[in-house]
């Protein structure tokens, strides 16, 4: 065993330096400069294409940047009410989206996890392909199908089902649609990898011991299926949270998401400082749901620590 | 029981509909000879000549080829060293900092890291434009590569490795022999990915590009903006195709790579327990 290690981590060291010095300089480094820009003023900060720190300077170049930080950018944001509105919405919108996905993709996960295995398989290859294709094309697609004359209404109105074409596109329901539409994949297959794993003889057991099938479910299956509840739910939740496609194809102009907000700081008032402070309340919003995210990940994937979460 | 198995087949039935019914959609109404979307006006691929016929949009198509052959090899490379290194070589310095990397691009609001990704090349004063597109994707999909090769590796069984390294093979060699072939199907698997990922991003390419890169998606999107056109979905109906047809190419290699690599494993194997047997014996 200490031979084994002793012969790998030779190697080991140039084997981890290159992605990791890949990541620090091309991830880390620049969530950092994302902070520092959003403490820089708009004036000294526009264009912002000079050094952020004048390293030339050594030890007074870093002090004149310190003294130049203002948290003008943030007085701002807590000032205007727009920037409220639009991060607690976002917010709002995606628990609602993340509560909707859990409805849709639980019976889905379930009861591709019940199928015989021959089945399993295609089924879940199914549900993934959808996410092979291009992720704008299938945000597109909804345009045609919800807009008013679109193919929903022009259906609808066939039928007799509705009157008058609905609105649905440009409001929150849209958005809520094309959410749930895009992100249900990343919630099933979570989902499916706990349930498929599950232990079907506790489930008898509970039967036979007098439970009814839906108190079953919700005293085995549920809490068993935690793991997967929880990494499905962070796995949709940070990245919608920040969405921009959706909201920006389907919400229409009056939608306040703050990935929105930021893109139209920066390319429509090009103001680097204030879409640089939008990001970094962002990341304060996700940091949280973030660093669970990672932990249960890095349990997960830590080598000799078991595919089995105590279930027993 | 019964009732069981028809309420899961509807529930699939309904959630593999919603899935695909807007794709279907969209690919009919790409052979609609009337300009109207909702109306079909016949059979037609006027929209498919108008396509190749758009020269902006085929030059877009051929950048973001260009950045996601690029943007994806690099990430394979990086993703297959990072894996290694945390799969391979258990505690190390920084190893949570290491695995944080990793996984929290993986979740990371696009717009965050876009930005966050433009400032840096602004600050250090780089020409914007194809390489910096490129430099962008890979920090992304290595990430999702690195996950996918981790999970192979996590399986791998170690015991083959040890086999060469016993019999005098060097580190590298092993590697290069041993390794790599037997989790070949996750490295073109998160190659596929990254490929994927790349020529689909929108946000991340808007910000960190420049004059004369336009990418595919970006064009795209500055169309849809003006409403939907059969143009449009007669380009989307392409790249569905070109994706199908790339699945299912690499469905059948990894079918037969692991078939392959079944055999090669057993064989190896048996010749193992032969070795083992003739050394007890001797």
């Amino acid at each position: 065993m200490a031979s084994r290690r002793g012969r790998g981590s030779s190697g080991g060291a140039l084997v981890r330096i290159w992605p990791f010095a890949w990541l620090v300089v091309f991830f880390a480094l620049p969530c950092l400069l994302v902070l520092r820009i959003s403490l820089s003023e708009v004036a000294t900060a526009q264009p912002p294409y000079r050094p952020v720190i004048d390293w030339s300077a050594g030890l007074d170049g870093v002090l004149a940047a310190a003294a130049e930080l203002s948290l003008d950018n943030f007085r701002l944001l807590l000032d205007d009410g727009l920037y409220w509105q639009s991060a607690l919405s976002s917010v709002r919108l995606a628990a609602t989206a993340t509560l909707l996905l859990l409805v849709v993709g639980y019976p889905m996960a379930h009861a591709a996890a019940r199928l015989a295995k021959r089945w399993r398989e295609i089924v879940v290859i199914l549900i993934v392909l959808p996410f092979w294709t291009s992720f704008l094309i299938r945000v597109y697609a909804w345009i045609g199908i919800l807009k008013p004359e679109g193919l929903l209404n022009t259906a609808l109105l066939k039928v007799g089902i509705i009157a008058a074409p609905l609105e649905i596109l440009n409001t929150e329901t849209a958005i809520l649609i094309g959410l749930v539409y895009s992100y249900l994949p990343f919630m099933v297959l979570p989902l499916y990898a706990t349930l498929e794993k599950l232990d079907g003889t506790l489930i008898e057991a509970a039967q036979d011991l007098g439970a009814t099938p839906t108190k079953a479910f919700w005293a085995v299956t549920v809490p068993l299926s935690w793991p997967g509840i929880v990494a499905g739910t962070l796995l949709c939740f940070i990245p919608m949270v920040g969405e921009f496609v959706i909201p920006d194809l389907l919400g229409g102009s009056e939608t306040l998401m703050i990935g929105r907000t930021l893109w139209s700081e920066f390319f429509g008032n090009r103001d680097w400082p204030l879409a640089s402070a939008v990001a970094v309340v962002l990341l304060v919003l996700l940091v949280g749901p973030i660093v669970v995210f990672r932990e249960l990940e890095a349990r997960r994937s830590a080598p000799g620590a078991g595919g089995r979460t105590g279930g027993s | 029981m019964h009732r069981g198995n028809a309420f899961r087949t509807v529930v699939l039935l309904l959630g593999l509909g919603f899935l695909y019914l807007p794709i279907v959609v969209l690919v009919i109404y790409s052979f609609n000879a009337s300009r109207l979307v909702t109306v079909w006006g016949g059979f037609s691929i006027q929209w498919y000549v108008a396509l190749f016929a758009n020269a902006p949009l085929m030059e877009a198509a051929w950048t973001s080829l260009k950045i996601a052959t690029l943007s994806a090899s690099l990430a394979t490379v990086l993703g297959t060293l990072a894996a290694l290194a945390l799969v391979r070589h258990g505690r190390f310095g920084g190893r949570s900092l290491f695995t944080g990397l990793i996984y929290a691009p993986l979740v990371m609001p696009e717009v965050i890291v876009g930005l966050a990704l433009l400032l840096l090349f602004v600050s250090v004063g780089a020409d914007r434009g194809l390489w910096t597109v490129v430099v962008a994707h890979t920090t992304l999909t290595l990430c999702f590569a690195t996950v996918i090769i981790q999970a192979r590796l996590a399986s791998f069984d170690r015991a083959l490795e040890e086999a060469a390294m016993d019999l005098g093979c060097p580190p590298a060699k092993t590697f290069f022999t041993i390794t790599l072939p037997l989790i070949a199907p996750a490295v073109g698997a998160a190659f596929l990915l990254a490929f994927t990922l790349s020529l689909d991003d929108l946000v991340i390419a808007s910000f960190t590009t420049g004059p004369g890169a336009t990418t595919l998606p970006m064009r795209i999107y500055s169309q849809v903006r003006l409403g939907v056109t059969p143009e449009i979905n007669a380009a989307c109906t392409v790249l569905i195709a070109f994706v199908a047809v790339g699945l299912g190419l690499s469905f059948i290699l990894t079918r037969s790579g692991a078939r392959h690599r079944d055999e090669a494993a057993g064989e190896a194997s048996a010749d193992a327990v032969a070795e083992r047997h003739a050394e007890v014996r001797s």
